[in-house]
C-alpha cells in the first residue's frame, strides 16, 4: 500500500546549522508512529517542515502522492493535515468554543457577503458548525467551560482543547508535539486511551513527538529515532529500546 | 438592528434580548429625531463629528484590535477618501474658483456626481488602494507594518500635494457643498456599527481575532491568513475613505496637511482609550473624546482657578489628551472596554437589568 | 551641471546626511536593546535645541556652556522618560509600548507648544558657525564641516564602546536576548538607561547642530527628522550603528542629489525616505546591513 505521508531526503538549515538532515519516514493510514530523540535532535522542525511551517531547504513530502513541501501551512491543513504545538499556541482572548470554531472556517464555504448580511444560508451554516463545534467539545469533555477563555482553562485541558481544535479541521493526518509534556502519569495514560480513541473515532493517522517513554512505548507500533537532525534509528519499540545507537544518544545528552 | 441569533441554541419568537434591542433602537431614532429638530449649529457640528470619529475608531479598530496588524496609514486612506468625494461632487463652477494656479485636468472639469456615489467612489478607491498596499506590505510584521503604513499614508499626502491639476496641491479644495448632514453622519456611522458587529461576530471575524491572538496557530487551522490580512486592510481602508468623505462635506474645505500623519495617532487615542478590540469602546470613546475636545476647549483660553490666572495657553487641552493617552496605556492597558462588547447579559450580569430565563444569546447592538 | 555644482551638493548632501546618521544611531541603539521604535527620539531632539536656545538667550550662557548644558539635561531627560514611559510597559506587548511612545511624543510636542510657544524662534548662530569660506569654489559654512566631523568623531567613539568595553559587552548581550542576560546577572535597567542617555545625547546633539543648519525652532521641528531618521536606521539594518550611518548618508544624499538633479521632483522630497523605506522593507526587510531574526515555532 502507499504511504499516506512520505518524506524524501529532506534537509532544513537554519544559516549553517542541519536542524533535519535527510529525513526520510514513511506513514501509513491508520498508524500511530513517534517521533523522539533528545532536545535540540530536530523533532519539532521536521512538523514544521511537514505542516508548511517551514520550506525545507532541500527534499520532497508527499501527503497522499501530491507534494507539498513548500505550500502554505492552510493550505496544507485544508489537504487533511492537522497539528498540535509544544509550547500550547491557543487563540488566547477568544473563547473554548471560538477557539474550536475558528478551525471551521475554512470549510464553511461562506463569502464576506452572506455573512454580514446574516443570509438565511449563512446563519444555516453558522448553526450547523457551533452544533460540529459543541459536538467535539463534549468529546474531549470540555462541554463545561465552553465560554471560558480559553487560556484559563488548567494546563491539562489546554491540551486537549489544541487536540480538539485540531480535529475540528477534519484531518486524516495529525500531528501531537510532546502532547504529555507536564503531565503526571495518571493523566499520560488517560491521554494515551485518548490518543487511541480518537484514532479509531475520526479514523486518524497520528505521527507523535513525545518524551514520555511510557506514553510513545504504549501507543506507537513504529518510531523514529533523531539526534543532530539524523534518523539514527527506526523500528519498534522493543528494537529502538535495544538499539545501541538511541542508548548512546540518549546517555550522550545525559 | 438586528439582534445577535449566532448563540441561541432553539429558535425563540422573539427573546427578551431581541425586544430590548428593538426597544433600543426605537428610541436612539427617535432621539435622533429631536437632536436633528433641537440643536443649534454649534452643537450639531459636535454631534454629528462624533459620528465620523466613531466610524474612523472602528475601521482602525478592524485592523488593528480586531486582526491585531499594527497600521498607521489611516490618514492616507481618509485623503483618498476626501479627495475623491469632493472633487467628484464639486460643480464646473466651483472648481474654477477653486483652481487658480493651474486648471483641473479636463476628464474631470465637468463631472459633478451626486454625493452618494461620490461617497462610495471615494470609499471603493481608498479600499482599493488599501488593498493594494496591503498586499505590497501585510507580509511585514509588528513596528516594521507600523513604519510602512506610516510611510504609505506619507506618499499618499506628498502625492496629493504635488498632484496640482487633480487634487488643486497645497492651496487644498474650498466650498465644498455641506452634504454631511446629521442624517448623513449618523447614517452612516450606524449602519457600519452594525456591519462591523455582524462581521466581528461572524466566521471572518473570528479568523480576524485568531490571527491577532496567534497567527502560527491560525495558519495552522486552515486560516488564509496572509489573505485574512489583506481582506481585513481592504475594508479598514474602505471604511476610512468613507470617513474622509464624510469629513471633507462636514468641514466645506480640506488641504493635504489635514491629512498628515499625526491624524491617524489621533484616532489611535480614540481607540486606545476604548479599547484595543472591543466595538463598544471605539463608539463610547469616539463620542466622549469628540465632545470633551469641545469642552476643554477652554483649558487654551484664559483660565481663573482662584490662586493663579492665566491669558490663555493654546494647547493645554492638547497636553490633557496626550497625557491621558500615556497615563491609560501605563496603567489601564485594556482602556475602558478592554475586548469586551455591550451586550444586556452583561448589563444583567453586573445588575442593571434584571435578570431572567436561560442564556439566550448575546444581545446586539 | 558642472563638476564644481556636484561638489557644492555633495557637501551638503553630506552634511545632512551625518545629521541624519547622527540621530539614526540614537534610534537603532534604543531598538537593538527595546525593540522599540522611540516615537518621541525626535521630540528630545527638539528639545535638545530649545534647552541650547534657552541657555544662550535667557541665562545668558556662552554658546559652549549652553550647548553642553543642554547636551546634559536633554540626557537626563531622555532617560527619565524611559523610565517613566517604557519601562512600566516592558513585559506588556509590544504594541502597547509603541503607543507609550506615541504618546509620549504626542504629549512632548504639545508640552512645548504650551511651554515653548507655537511661534517659530531664531536660534543664534554663534560667529563660528556661520563662517563662510571657499574651497576649490565650493561655499561652505562652517557648521557643515562640523556636522560631519563630529558625527565621525562620535561614530568612532561609540564603536569602541560597543565592542570593547564592559558595557557595550552588556549592551550587546541585552540586545541578543534579554532574558538570558538578566540570567548572566547583567543590569538590563541599568543597561537600558545607558542607551538611551547616549541616544538622548546624540538626539541633542544633532538637535543643535540641525538648529544651527537651519536655525529656526518650532515644537514640531522633531516629527519629520526624527521620522526620516528612523527611516534611516531601518534602511540601514535597524540595531546595526554603521547601517544607520550608512542609512543616513545615502537618505541625506539621496534627498539632496535629486532635487539638484532633478528640480522638478522638488515637491517630492518629503516622500522620497518612505519610498525608500518601502523599497527596502519589501526587498530586503532586516535592512541593508540588519541580521535575521525569525520567530521560531
Ligand atoms: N527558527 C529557527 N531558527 C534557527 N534555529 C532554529 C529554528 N528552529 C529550530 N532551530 C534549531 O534547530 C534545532 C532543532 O530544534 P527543534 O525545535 O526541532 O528540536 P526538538 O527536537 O523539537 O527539541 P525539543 O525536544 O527541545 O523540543 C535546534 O538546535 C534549534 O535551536
Ligand atoms: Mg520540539
Amino acid at each position: 500500500m502507499d504511504a499516506l505521508l512520505r518524506t524524501t531526503g529532506v534537509d532544513k538549515y537554519f544559516g549553517g546549522l542541519a536542524a533535519v538532515s535527510a529525513f526520510n519516514i514513511d506513514v501509513h493510514a491508520g498508524e500511530i508512529v513517534g517521533l523522539i530523540g533528545p532536545n535540540g535532535a530536530g523533532k519539532t522542525t521536521s512538523f514544521n517542515l511537514i505542516t508548511g511551517v517551514y520550506t525545507p531547504t532541500s527534499g520532497r513530502i508527499q501527503f497522499e502522492g501530491k507534494d507539498i513541501a513548500g505550500m502554505k501551512p492552510h493550505a496544507i491543513t485544508r489537504l487533511g493535515v492537522a497539528r498540535t504545538f509544544q509550547n500550547i499556541r491557543l487563540f488566547k482572548e477568544m473563547s473554548v468554543l471560538d477557539n474550536i470554531l475558528v478551525a471551521e472556517h475554512m470549510r464553511m464555504g461562506t463569502n464576506l457577503l452572506e455573512a454580514t448580511l446574516r443570509l438565511p444560508s449563512y446563519m444555516r451554516k453558522e448553526r450547523h458548525v457551533h452544533e460540529r463545534a459543541r459536538a467535539l467539545l463534549d468529546e474531549v469533555g470540555l462541554s463545561a467551560h465552553e465560554q471560558a477563555s480559553a487560556t484559563s482553562l488548567p494546563y491539562g485541558k489546554q491540551r486537549r482543547l489544541e487536540i480538539a481544535r485540531a480535529l475540528a479541521t477534519e484531518p486524516k493526518l495529525l500531528f501531537l508535539d510532546e502532547p504529555a509534556a507536564g503531565m503526571n502519569p495518571q493523566e499520560s495514560v488517560e491521554l494515551m486511551n485518548f490518543i487511541l480513541k480518537i484514532r479509531d473515532q475520526f479514523k486518524l493517522t497520528i505521527v507523535l513527538i513525545e518524551h514520555h517513554m511510557q506514553v510513545v512505548m504504549g501507543v506507537c507500533k513504529r518510531m523514529y529515532v533523531l539526534d543532530y537532525g539524523v534518523t539514527i534509528a527506526q523500528g519498534t519499540p522493543e528494537e529502538i529500546q535495544n538499539n545501541p545507537a538511541v542508548i548512546e544518544a540518549y546517555l550522550g545528552v545525559g | 438592528m438586528n439582534p445577535g441569533l449566532i448563540n441561541t441554541g432553539k429558535k425563540l419568537p422573539m427573546s427578551r434580548n431581541q425586544m430590548l434591542t428593538f426597544a433600543a433602537a426605537c428610541i436612539g431614532l427617535a432621539l435622533l429625531f429631536v437632536f436633528d429638530a433641537t440643536f443649534d449649529s454649534f452643537t450639531m457640528q459636535i454631534f454629528k463629528l462624533c459620528a465620523i470619529n466613531i466610524i474612523l475608531a472602528l475601521s482602525l479598530n478592524l485592523i488593528n484590535g480586531f486582526t491585531g496588524l499594527f497600521s498607521l496609514g489611516h490618514a492616507g486612506f481618509m485623503a483618498v477618501g476626501a479627495y475623491t468625494c469632493a472633487i467628484l461632487t464639486m460643480s464646473p463652477e466651483q472648481k474654477e474658483v477653486n483652481y487658480v494656479l493651474q486648471p483641473i485636468v479636463p476628464w474631470l472639469a465637468h463631472v459633478q456626481l451626486p454625493f452618494l456615489p461620490g461617497l462610495l467612489i471615494g470609499g471603493f478607491l481608498a479600499g482599493f488602494i488599501g488593498w493594494l498596499l496591503g498586499v505590497i506590505s501585510l507580509r511585514l510584521r509588528d513596528d516594521y507594518l507600523a513604519i510602512a503604513t506610516l510611510g504609505f499614508s506619507e506618499i499618499i499626502r506628498v502625492l496629493l500635494t504635488n498632484a496640482q491639476t487633480v487634487t488643486n496641491g497645497a492651496l487644498g479644495l474650498k466650498g465644498l457643498p455641506r452634504f454631511t448632514t446629521m442624517w448623513w453622519a449618523w447614517g452612516s456611522a450606524i449602519l457600519i456599527t452594525v456591519f462591523l458587529v455582524f462581521l466581528i461576530k461572524s466566521s471572518y471575524g473570528r479568523a480576524f481575532k485568531s490571527i491577532r491572538d496567534n497567527e502560527i496557530a491560525a495558519e495552522s487551522m486552515g486560516v488564509d491568513v496572509f489573505g485574512m490580512k489583506v481582506l481585513s486592510f481592504t475594508i479598514s481602508s474602505f471604511l476610512a475613505g468613507i470617513a474622509g468623505g464624510l469629513l471633507a462635506h462636514y468641514l466645506t474645505t480640506i488641504d493635504p496637511k489635514q491629512f498628515i500623519f499625526l491624524k491617524t495617532f489621533d484616532i489611535l487615542l480614540i481607540v486606545v482609550l476604548g479599547g484595543v478590540g472591543s466595538i463598544t469602546g471605539s463608539v463610547i470613546a469616539a463620542i466622549a473624546v469628540t465632545i470633551s475636545m469641545e469642552a476643554l476647549r477652554f483649558l487654551d483660553g484664559p483660565l481663573n482657578l482662584g490662586f493663579v490666572a492665566t491669558t490663555g495657553i493654546p494647547g493645554l487641552r492638547m497636553v490633557f489628551f496626550s497625557a491621558l493617552l500615556m497615563v491609560v496605556v501605563i496603567y489601564r492597558q485594556q482602556g475602558l472596554m478592554g475586548k469586551a462588547e455591550f451586550s444586556w447579559d452583561a448589563l444583567a450580569r453586573i445588575g442593571l437589568l434584571p435578570r431572567r430565563g436561560p442564556k439566550s444569546g448575546k444581545g446586539g447592538r | 551641471m558642472d563638476f564644481q555644482t556636484f561638489l557644492q551638493q555633495f557637501v551638503n548632501a553630506l552634511s545632512l546626511g551625518s545629521l541624519y546618521a547622527l540621530i539614526a544611531i540614537g534610534y537603532t541603539m534604543v531598538y537593538g536593546i527595546l525593540r522599540l521604535i522611540n516615537f518621541a527620539h525626535g521630540d528630545i531632539f527638539m528639545v535638545g535645541g530649545y534647552l541650547a536656545f534657552y541657555g544662550v538667550s535667557t541665562f545668558l550662557m556662552p554658546w559652549w556652556l549652553a550647548v553642553i548644558v543642554a547636551i546634559a539635561l536633554t540626557t537626563i531627560f531622555g532617560v527619565g522618560l524611559e523610565r517613566v514611559a517604557y519601562r512600566p510597559l516592558r513585559d506588556s506587548p509590544r504594541i502597547s509600548i509603541m503607543i507609550s511612545a506615541i504618546g509620549a511624543s504626542f504629549l512632548l510636542e504639545n508640552l512645548a507648544i504650551v511651554l515653548f510657544d507655537a511661534r517659530p524662534k531664531a536660534f543664534h548662530v554663534p560667529e563660528f558657525f556661520a563662517t563662510n569660506f571657499i574651497l576649490g569654489g565650493v561655499h561652505i559654512a562652517s557648521v557643515s564641516l562640523v556636522i560631519p566631523v563630529v558625527t565621525a568623531v562620535i561614530l568612532a567613539v561609540l564603536l569602541w564602546v560597543v565592542h570593547s568595553t564592559r558595557v557595550g559587552m552588556a549592551m550587546r548581550a541585552v540586545s541578543t536576548d534579554i532574558e538570558a542576560a538578566r540570567l548572566m546577572a547583567i543590569d538590563v535597567d541599568r543597561i537600558v538607561s545607558i542607551t538611551f542617555a547616549i541616544g538622548s545625547a546624540l538626539a541633542a546633539i544633532g538637535g543643535i547642530m540641525y538648529a544651527l543648519k537651519y536655525p529656526r525652532l518650532e515644537p514640531l521641528m522633531g516629527i519629520m527628522p526624527g521620522l526620516k531618521c528612523f527611516i534611516a536606521a531601518v534602511i540601514g539594518g535597524i540595531g546595526s550603528i554603521g547601517g544607520a550611518v550608512l542609512g543616513g548618508l545615502l537618505l541625506g544624499i539621496i534627498e539632496l542629489m535629486t532635487v539638484a538633479f532633478l528640480p522638478e521632483l522638488t515637491g517630492y522630497k518629503d516622500a522620497f525616505a518612505f519610498v525608500l523605506l518601502i523599497v527596502v522593507l519589501l526587498v530586503k526587510p532586516t535592512g541593508l546591513l540588519g541580521k535575521n531574526q525569525g520567530e521560531k515555532v
